[in-house]
């Protein structure tokens, strides 16, 4: 496997995507522009987070990755062996463990530390994009802080649904200046923003980049008389009984009887070997 | 008195053909100045360079802020512009889909510039926008519904509903009678006469409907050719009109 | 007792057996050569190169081969390939007057110098299906031989330009921007445009064409030129201090000349749109040529229709066939956690309306 660089793109490439990201995490919560590349995966597959993932492994690393929180999920499966193909990198299923986490959908359960990178996948970076539907317009709209709009949104839902309707990719605003699209995981995971950790979200075919460094304060958009609520299905996990953690519903037979399962698989393995 | 408006030598061509030109003005606190002509004027133009939706080519605009006192709009950047936009000034466009969102609900659109302005409590916003429904005689059961639902008049009114709401200093209309019925134009110019006379607004009306006018503005300019040919009191200008457009225009309601 | 699903990684690894076994197919049935491909299925090829912006037939041919026909999957191939090769130079720009011309017709004059050539085209064919090619192993008749063209033929274009009836462009001296090498920024000048349309769907670039000929943006073209051939690629090599040939691309590229009445400013003139495709793609470079010019609204003065095809976000960001693949088939992924909290949602607003409309009975 000497055809390729290590992690796959040249290292032209990758200090172009190393600047974006320095670029991000200077400005928190602002798209920055990248020339993102081709792919050996589709788009919508994670073409941003394995770019920035790519750029950001030393051999040194170990990385592992999720998808729906679970490790064992086909494409977390299929990245995982693309980087342990192109970087020879050590992979890892314990969120403790690892340097570099790439994640689709979910913020793992175990609080991240100063040593870690969490890479999310990003579908559509803009938060405003399905208000105003050209780029020109929501640049912007970002530029000159005006949000009114967001807000319009989350009215509308509280008139309709008496309660602000948005369950995932809800949108945050960072340390007071940028509304961001915290990529779509449930809005259980939003107060897990505010981490330890160096976050770095990568949009491939969008070609935007965003960070959200250690230690950031991200906030939730809500009203004052509507607070923003992390709620979740009021189950413990039926295989570890955790009450804390992000259930997947499970349905186990054709009368549709169903159970509700960790949805970070470390997570529920970890407290069922210290258990047992 | 310090104008809160003051307008200097504002010029505006397009290509070879002449917006407007030379125009100079001021507009003292809780006065309504009227600008009639025919169309192709200027006076369009002239409103929307007033309004920072055209970039003239040359004067100045001054506006007496709140915070820092007379400045000129037009060296301002745009985030300025537009705190502006939708704190101090207002802009009632002639149609009300240019000036509302017709896919919110008659609250989401009264209440869009509280939040744009910082309003962050869900009950007071939806109060209100309840209270100005109100005010523009709007049914408060109609504040969940889309203003798609809504008669051309009520559009109207959720507009002007929606532009007042963070107590404007400065309002721009744009012939806001325009396309009505006439019972409905008259019940209009009647609440705006009740809101402008109430809130103690400025207002700049352009119209090319001289009733409108007569019942609204303490001063009135005339306008042709994109120059200014006459200005002065309403009832004066009116009843005793010096240019002989002037005297044109207002023989040719007179018969009507 | 429950047990989360496993094994997504075995199951990978027996569809990529089962799909390399499906796309052999019969082993009765003789295995296609790529040189088979290359040659026979030229035209598939052609598209490939063109929307994977790699002039390669043989790697295209490849990629057809793995993808087993499905040419957006193979154009998909190719571009995840191009990705991971250095980038040497540039090249100088190719000089398609002296292309060796297969095909090139002109609709706006009768004849002219170097006359219409209709090469190897399927327009005069009558589009019967042709049983005697299901019967292998017949060559077809040698096809007849003229002296080859001269080695310039002129654009028509030219002698349009000559009486100043159409607009002259400018000549780009600056390196335009590159696609692949800068993210997309609005608004886009025209060569990003080009790059982006030369590369853009077939399908996705000849629908928005023919919306324009519909009246969403109707800009009254001819074709005043159309030619195929080959072209030589020269690249300036520094250490040599001249240019040198690095080989030869067959090109397809068409220009238009559209209708412009003028405006106060400037007398009636004609205004071109322009084409420019790897491969023999007339299709292609007749779409790219009118989208190009539906595109040039705002630098001729025109008014915006808000016809589709005038909007340059929106062409721009919807006629990348890999792009829109791949995020089209992104929702087949897992998304059962936002599902899941769309579940919860749902759920209770129903409870709650339930529970409004009982209190409500009760009253």
């Amino acid at each position: 496997m000497n055809a390729y660089n290590f992690a796959y793109l040249d290292e032209q490439t990758k200090r172009m995507i190393r600047r974006a990201i320095l670029k991000g995490v200077a400005v928190p919560g602002y798209q920055v522009p990248f020339a993102s590349r081709e792919m050996p995966m589709p788009y919508g597959w994670g073409t941003g987070g394995v770019q920035v993932t790519a750029a950001c492994l030393v051999p040194e690393d170990r990385l592992k990755v999720i998808d729906q929180g679970a490790d064992d999920t086909t494409n977390a499966v299929s990245i995982r062996k693309f980087f342990q193909k192109t970087a020879q990198v050590a992979v890892t299923e314990k969120t403790g463990e690892a340097t570099i986490i790439q994640t689709r959908h979910r913020i793992p359960e175990q609080a991240m530390t100063e040593d870690q990178i969490l890479v999310y996948q990003v579908p559509i970076p803009e938060p405003l994009r399905f208000l105003e539907p050209s780029e020109v317009e929501t640049r912007k709209m970002h530029a000159l802080e005006d949000y009114g709009l967001m807000h319009v949104k989350l009215y509308e839902d509280i008139a309709r649904h008496g309660e602000i309707a948005t369950a995932y990719a809800y949108p945050v605003k960072v340390e007071g200046r940028y509304v961001m699209d915290p990529s779509p995981i449930p809005k259980f995971d939003n107060p897990k923003l505010e981490s330890s950790a160096l976050q770095l979200f990568g949009a491939g075919r969008e070609q935007r980049i965003y960070a959200v460094p250690p230690y950031t304060r991200v906030v939730s958009l809500d009203f004052e008389d509507h607070p923003f609520d992390p709620s979740k299905a009021p189950h413990p996990c039926a295989l570890c009984g955790a009450e804390d953690s992000y259930l997947d519903e499970v349905i186990t037979d054709d009368a549709g009887s169903r159970m509700f399962v960790c949805s970070d698989t470390d997570y529920c393995a970890s407290r069922r070997e210290d258990a047992a | 008195m310090t104008p809160l408006l003051d307008v200097q030598g504002l010029s505006k061509h397009y290509g070879g053909r002449i917006g407007c030109a030379d125009v100079s003005f001021r507009l003292y606190p809780g006065e309504v100045l009227g600008i009639v002509g025919e169309s192709g004027s200027g006076k369009s133009t002239l409103l929307n360079c007033l309004a920072g939706h055209l970039g003239p080519d040359s004067g100045q605009v001054i506006f007496d802020t709140r915070g820092d006192g007379p400045r000129d709009v037009l060296t301002m950047s745009e985030p300025e512009r537009r705190m502006l936009g939708r704190t101090d000034w207002a802009f009632v466009h002639q149609n009300p889909r240019d000036g509302l969102r017709m896919r919110i609900s008659a609250g989401g659109n009264v209440g869009e510039r509280l939040m744009a302005v910082g309003a962050r409590h869900y009950g007071e916003i939806r109060e209100a926008a309840a209270d100005w429904l109100g005010r523009v005689e709007i049914a408060e059961a109609r504040i969940d519904d889309r203003p798609s639902a809504f008669s051309g008049g009520m559009q109207q009114r959720l507009q002007i509903a929606r532009n007042l709401v963070t107590g404007p200093r400065l309002v721009f209309m744009d012939e806001p009678t325009g396309g009505l019925d006439v019972s409905v134009q008259a019940r209009l110019l009647d609440l705006i006469r009740g809101l402008v006379r109430r809130m103690g607004l400025s207002a700049i009306v352009v119209t090319h409907d001289l009733a409108v006018v007569r019942l609204l503005a303490d001063r009135l300019m005339v306008m042709k050719d994109g120059h200014v040919i006459e200005t002065g009191l309403t009832d004066q200008v009116l009843d005793d009109p010096q240019a002989p457009y002037t005297q044109l225009l207002v023989s040719s309601v007179l018969q009507v | 007792m429950y047990v989360a699903v496993k094994g997504g990684e075995r199951a990978i690894d027996n569809a990529h057996a089962w799909l390399a076994e499906e796309r052999r197919g019969d082993l009765g049935v003789a295995e296609m050569s790529i040189a088979q491909i290359r040659e026979q299925l030229a035209l598939a090829v052609a598209r490939v190169m063109a929307e994977g912006s790699l002039y390669d037939p043989d790697l295209a041919a490849l990629a057809i081969k793995q993808a087993r026909g499905d040419l957006i999957e193979a154009v998909f191939l190719i571009r995840a390939y191009r990705t991971t090769l250095p980038r040497f130079g540039a090249s100088l720009p190719v000089e398609t007057d002296k292309m060796a011309c297969d095909r090139r017709i002109s609709a706006t004059f009768k004849d002219l110098p170097g006359g219409q050539i209709l090469g190897p085209t399927f327009d005069y064919t009558h589009r019967l299906l042709d049983f005697a090619l299901a019967a292998e192993g017949l060559a077809p008749a040698p096809a007849p031989q003229a002296a080859a063209a001269p080695d310039r033929l002129p654009h028509v274009t030219d002698f349009l330009a000559r009486e100043d009836l159409i607009q002259p462009e400018a000549d780009g001296s600056a390196t335009p921007r590159d696609l692949t090498r800068e993210p997309l920024d609005f608004p886009a000048d025209r060569p990003l445009r080009l790059q982006a349309l030369t590369r853009g769907d077939e399908g996705f670039v000849l629908s928005m064409a023919y919306s324009t000929q519909r009246g969403y943006g109707r800009n009254h073209p001819f074709v005043g030129e159309l030619r195929i051939g080959r072209v030589d690629v020269e690249m300036d090599i520094p250490e040599l201090g001249f240019a040198i040939e690095l080989g030869e691309v067959v090109l397809t590229e068409c220009e238009t000349v559209n209708q412009f009445m003028g405006s106060k400013t400037e007398p009636p003139q004609f205004t071109r749109g322009y084409g420019l495709v790897f491969g023999q793609s007339e299709r292609k470079a007749i779409s790219m040529a009118l989208v190009d010019r539906a595109m040039r609204w705002e630098e001729l003065g025109e008014d915006n229709v808000g016809a589709p095809a005038q909007d340059q976000e929106f062409v721009l960001y919807h006629s990348d066939n890999v792009q829109a693949t791949g995020f089209l088939e992104h929702i087949k992924l897992p998304h059962y956690v936002d599902f899941q909290s769309e579940l919860e949602l749902i759920r209770r607003l129903r409870a709650e309306a339930a529970a409004s409309q009982t209190q409500e009975a009760a009253e």
